[in-house]
C-alpha cells in the first residue's frame, strides 16, 4: 500500500484519493466546511489548506501522491484557518446566540475547534436578502458562506434550484425561478439540498428547536470527533 | 424579443458554450439583459437560469438594468490617473450632466469606471459602446459630448476619434521580421511535425504570459493527452479531440502589447496557432479576445476569412486534408479570465472561476479535452521558430530565458509604446531608450508583478530575475507610492472572482486596511496587521489572482517601510475603526456638522 505522511504519521492511500479522503479514512481530521464526502470537491473555503512539501494546497481537491510530506495540525496552519473562519464571520451576518442553527452549525463548530474568540477583522455589515416565501424552507442569505453544497446537492437531484452568482465580495446565492423566490422553485423540504447547509442559511421550518440549545451536537462534541464519526458511519 | 433570441440562437447554433457571445448581442441591442431574455435563453439552451444570471452579474460589460444608449466606460488604470484622468472624468460627467456610475434620466448616456482598457500608452482612455477612445482631453470630450447630444451613431464619428495607434518604438527578433503567410506551415510540413516540435523545444521557448512554462512540453503533453498516445502515431491524430486556445485576454494593467500584435501581426499569430493544431492534432482553435479590444474583432475576422480563402484555414490546409479552423470569442470585462482555466470556463459560457488543478488544461481543458492555452506572443514566437528553427531563436537572450520579450512601456517616460528586447536586457537600458528620467520606481509585470525601486536598475528582464508578462509602468519621483498601491489594491478587490474565502474576503479586507493607513487612521499595529493579512491571502488563495493580489503591498512594504511608518498616527492605543468616520451617519441624520459632532482620535495628554 502506498503512503503519505501527515504530521509524521504514515497514512495509506489508494490511487485517485484526495489528501482529505486518505486522511479521513485513517482517522486524521482536517478542518473543512465546503467539503462533503458525497459530492464533487469544491475547494473554495480553503479551511482544509495543508502544507505539502512546502506548498499550500487544498487537501479536498489535491490528489494524494507517494512521497508527500504533509503538515496539517500545526499552530501556523490552524492560525491561518482561524483567520479564514473569521473572514467568513465578518463577511456575513452571523449572530450565533439568536440563530436557530446554533449548536448544530459547522461554521460555529469550526470556530470552537480553532479556538476562535473574536471576529478579529472589521465587519462588512452587508445587506443580505432573507427569503421566507417557501412554506417549508427558509433561506437566510446572511448566513451563507458560498460552500455551494446546496448547489451541488440540488444539481445531483436534477433540480438546479440554487446557484452562486456574481463576482467578488458581491457574490450571492440565487434561486432558479422567474420571481427569484424560493417558493416558485421546485425545492421540496425532503430534498437533500434543503438539509445540507453547514450553517443556518437554509433551514427546514418547524424543526429548528426540536432539540433545545445546549443539547445539540457541537454543544457536547468537537467537530473533529463528529466529522470523523460521520464518515465512519457512526 | 422572441424572434430576436431565436435568430441569435440559430446564429450560434444553440450552443450553451456561446452564451457570452449571445449575451453580448442582447446587451448591445437592448442595453441590458431583460428578464425575458434570460427565460428564453435558459429554455432554448437548456441551462439553469442561475447560470445566466451568474454570468450577467460576473462580467462587467453585462448589465441587468438598462445602460445609456451611449454607454461610456472610463479606464481607471494608474496610468490613466497619471495622465490626468480624474479631472477629465469630472469634466466629462459635468458636460454630460451625469454623475459617475449613473445613467442619465433621458437614458441617452451612462458613464462608469472600468479596469485598465489596454491603452496605457495613449491614455486617458475610454470605451464608448465598446469602441476604444484614446488620448482623452477636454477638446476631445467636448467633441464627443456634442456628437452624443446630437445622437450621431458612433460609426459615423470622425475616424480620428476612434483611432488607436500601435506605437511600436523598438523592434527586435520578432517584430522586425517580414512574414509571408503560409510559409511556416509549408516549412513545418516539409521538415516534419515531430522535427518542428523538436525545433521549438531546442529554441527553449517559454510561455510569454508570465508563468514561463516550456511551450514544446505543453504541446507534446496535449498531443499525448490522458491516454498517453505515442507522438508519432498518425492514426491517433484523426480521432483526437484537442483544442488550441490563444489567450488574448490581456487584462494586466499596463499591458497592451497583445493589442498591437493582434492588430498588426495577426497572420503570424494564426499561423502559430495552426502550427500548434498541426502538431497537437487539434482541429479547432479559439482566440479569446478581451471585450476591451472589440475594435480588433472585425480585423481578426477579416484575417480569418483571408486565410480560409488562401487555404491556410479550413478543411484542406495546404491541400493535405489537414483540418483546422479558428473562432474568435469575446470576453466581457473580467480580469480573472486571463487565468487559463477561468478563460476555459468563460469559453464554455460560464462565470470565469478558475478550476481546481490538477488536472491541468493540457490534460483536461475545453470541454474536458486536452487543450493548449498560450499567449499571443508565444504563438507568434512559435511561428517564427517553425520557419527559422530553434537555434536562430536560442541565439538570443540568456541561458534560462531564450529569445526576446515584447514590453508595453507606459507611465513617466518620453516615448511610451511597444519595445522588443532580448531577454537579459537591463532596466537601465530600457529606461534610457524610452526616455525616462528622475525615476522613483517601476511596476514590472503589472500589479501582480514587482515594484522595483531606483536602486535596482541593474536587474534584468528574464524569467530568472524580473519575470514579466510585459507590463512596465514607470513612476517618477513626483509620484505618490500610496496612490499607486491603493489603485492596484482596489483593482484586485474589484476583479476577485469571489470563489475562495481568502481572495473574496481577503482582497476587500486588504483594501479596507490599506485605505485606513492611507487615510491617516493607522497605528503601529495596523501595518503588522496589513502584513499578516497580505501573507495569508498570498499563501491560501485558490489561483494566481489571490496569490499576487497583495504583491503591491508586500513589495512596497519591503522597499519603503519608512513611508508606511510615516503614515501612522503616533498614539499608543490601536483603534479598530475610524471613530469620527463612524459618526458620519449620525451627523447626516441630525443634520449637524459642528465641532461637537466630531470626535478626534487623539491621545489624552
Amino acid at each position: 500500500m502506498k503512503h503519505i505522511t501527515i504530521d509524521g504519521q504514515q497514512v495509506p492511500f489508494e490511487d485517485g484519493q484526495t489528501i482529505i479522503e486518505a486522511a479521513t479514512a485513517a482517522g486524521v481530521y482536517i478542518p473543512h466546511l465546503c467539503h462533503h464526502p458525497e459530492f464533487t470537491p469544491h475547494g473554495s473555503c480553503k479551511l482544509c489548506t495543508v502544507n505539502v512539501n512546502g506548498r499550500c494546497v487544498s487537501s479536498c481537491t489535491f490528489p494524494a501522491q507517494e512521497g508527500q510530506e504533509i503538515a496539517n495540525n500545526t499552530p501556523e496552519l490552524n492560525d491561518d484557518r482561524k483567520r479564514l473562519t473569521q473572514m467568513l464571520f465578518v463577511e456575513g451576518n452571523h449572530f450565533c446566540p439568536s440563530c436557530e442553527k446554533s449548536g448544530n452549525c459547522q461554521l460555529q463548530a469550526v470556530g470552537y475547534h480553532l479556538n476562535m474568540l473574536d471576529n478579529h477583522y472589521p465587519h462588512f455589515f452587508a445587506l443580505k436578502q432573507v427569503d421566507g416565501s417557501h412554506s417549508e424552507v427558509l433561506l437566510d442569505r446572511n448566513r451563507c458562506i458560498f460552500c455551494a453544497l446546496c448547489v451541488r446537492a440540488s444539481h445531483a437531484e436534477g433540480k438546479d434550484v440554487f446557484g452562486i452568482v456574481g463576482r467578488g465580495i458581491n457574490k450571492h446565492l440565487e434561486v432558479s425561478s422567474e420571481s427569484g423566490k424560493l417558493a416558485d422553485t421546485e425545492l421540496d423540504a425532503a430534498d437533500r439540498a434543503a438539509h445540507i447547509c453547514p450553517t443556518g442559511a437554509i433551514l427546514v421550518r418547524g424543526t429548528a428547536f426540536k432539540v433545545p440549545i445546549g443539547q445539540r451536537i457541537y454543544d457536547h462534541h468537537d467537530i473533529d470527533e463528529v466529522s470523523l464519526g460521520e464518515e465512519h458511519g457512526k | 424579443m422572441e424572434a430576436f433570441i431565436k435568430r441569435l440562437n440559430r446564429k450560434y447554433q444553440h450552443q450553451p458554450t456561446s452564451l457570452l457571445m449571445l449575451l453580448r448581442e442582447v446587451q448591445e441591442t437592448y442595453r441590458h439583459i431583460p428578464r425575458q431574455a434570460i427565460d428564453l435563453l435558459a429554455l432554448e439552451l437548456d441551462i439553469p437560469k442561475t447560470q445566466i444570471t451568474g454570468v450577467i452579474e460576473f462580467y462587467s460589460f453585462l448589465s441587468a438594468t438598462p445602460r445609456g444608449r451611449y454607454d461610456i466606460y472610463l479606464s481607471d488604470s494608474i496610468t490613466d490617473h497619471m495622465l490626468g484622468k480624474q479631472a477629465l472624468a469630472d469634466y466629462f460627467c459635468e458636460k454630460l450632466k451625469t454623475p459617475l456610475g449613473t445613467v442619465r434620466a433621458d437614458s441617452l448616456v451612462s458613464i462608469s469606471n472600468t479596469s485598465c482598457t489596454g491603452l496605457c500608452d495613449q491614455g486617458p482612455a475610454a470605451l464608448i459602446n465598446g469602441h476604444a477612445i484614446a488620448y482623452l482631453s477636454k477638446g476631445r470630450i467636448d467633441e464627443i459630448v456634442a456628437l452624443i447630444e446630437q445622437q450621431v451613431p458612433i460609426i459615423e464619428w470622425p475616424a480620428a476619434l476612434l483611432q488607436v495607434d500601435d506605437n511600436i518604438q523598438k523592434s527586435g527578433l520578432l517584430l522586425s521580421r517580414s512574414f509571408e503567410k503560409g510559409s511556416v506551415l509549408k516549412e513545418a510540413w516539409r521538415r516534419g511535425l515531430i522535427e518542428t516540435l523538436m525545433e521549438i523545444e531546442k529554441a527553449g521557448l517559454r510561455g510569454r504570459g508570465g508563468a514561463g512554462y516550456t511551450t514544446a512540453w505543453k504541446w507534446k503533453f496535449c498531443y499525448e493527452g490522458p491516454e498517453g498516445y505515442e507522438f508519432c502515431d498518425i492514426g491517433v491524430r484523426r480521432r483526437h479531440e484537442r483544442y488550441v486556445i490563444c489567450n488574448a485576454d490581456e487584462g494586466e494593467p499596463g499591458t497592451f502589447k497583445d493589442r498591437v500584435l493582434l492588430n498588426s501581426y495577426a497572420h503570424e499569430l494564426m499561423e502559430g496557432m495552426t502550427l500548434c493544431g498541426l502538431i497537437t492534432g487539434a482541429k479547432k482553435g479559439f482566440i479569446y479576445l478581451r471585450g476591451e479590444y472589440l475594435h480588433l474583432y472585425p480585423k481578426l475576422l477579416a484575417v480569418i476569412e483571408e486565410r480560409r480563402a488562401a487555404g491556410l484555414l479550413g478543411t484542406n490546409i495546404l491541400g493535405e486534408y489537414f483540418v483546422f479552423d479558428i473562432e474568435v470569442r469575446l470576453g466581457l470585462g473580467a480580469y480573472i479570465c486571463g487565468e487559463e482555466s477561468a478563460l476555459i470556463e468563460s469559453l464554455e459560457g460560464k462565470m470565469g472561476i478558475p478550476r481546481n488543478r490538477p488536472p491541468f488544461p493540457v490534460t483536461s481543458g475545453y470541454l474536458n479535452q486536452p487543450t493548449v492555452v498560450n499567449n499571443v506572443e508565444t504563438f507568434i514566437a512559435a511561428a517564427h521558430i517553425g520557419l527559422r528553427g530553434g537555434e536562430w531563436f536560442a541565439a538570443n537572450g540568456t541561458e534560462k530565458s531564450k529569445g526576446s520579450k515584447i514590453l508595453s512601456i507606459s507611465g513617466d517616460c518620453a516615448r511610451p509604446g511597444i519595445y522588443e528586447y532580448p531577454f537579459g536586457t537591463t532596466v537601465r537600458q530600457i529606461l534610457s531608450d524610452c526616455g525616462a528620467e528622475d525615476v522613483l520606481g517601476i511596476q514590472v509585470g503589472g500589479p501582480s508583478g514587482t515594484f522595483i525601486s531606483n536602486q535596482e536598475f541593474d536587474r534584468k528582464i528574464a524569467f530568472e530575475d524580473l519575470a514579466t508578462g510585459g507590463s512596465f509602468i514607470i513612476f517618477n519621483s513626483c509620484r505618490n507610492i500610496f496612490e499607486i498601491v491603493q489603485n492596484f489594491t482596489h483593482f484586485f478587490a474589484h476583479e476577485s472572482c469571489g470563489f475562495c474565502t481568502p481572495c473574496r474576503v481577503g482582497t476587500s479586507l486588504l483594501k479596507k486596511q490599506f485605505d485606513k493607513i492611507c487615510d491617516g487612521h493607522g497605528s503601529s499595529g495596523d501595518v503588522r496587521e496589513l502584513q499578516e493579512l497580505a501573507k495569508l491571502v498570498k499563501s491560501t488563495s485558490h489561483c494566481g489572482l489571490g496569490q499576487t493580489a497583495a504583491q503591491p503591498i508586500i513589495t512596497t512594504l519591503e522597499r519603503y517601510p519608512e513611508l508606511y511608518n510615516a503614515k501612522l498616527k503616533q498614539i499608543s492605543f490601536e483603534p479598530g475603526f475610524d471613530l469620527d468616520g463612524s459618526l458620519a451617519i449620525a451627523r447626516m441624520l441630525t443634520g449637524r456638522d459642528d465641532s461637537n459632532a466630531h470626535l478626534a482620535q487623539v491621545e489624552e495628554e
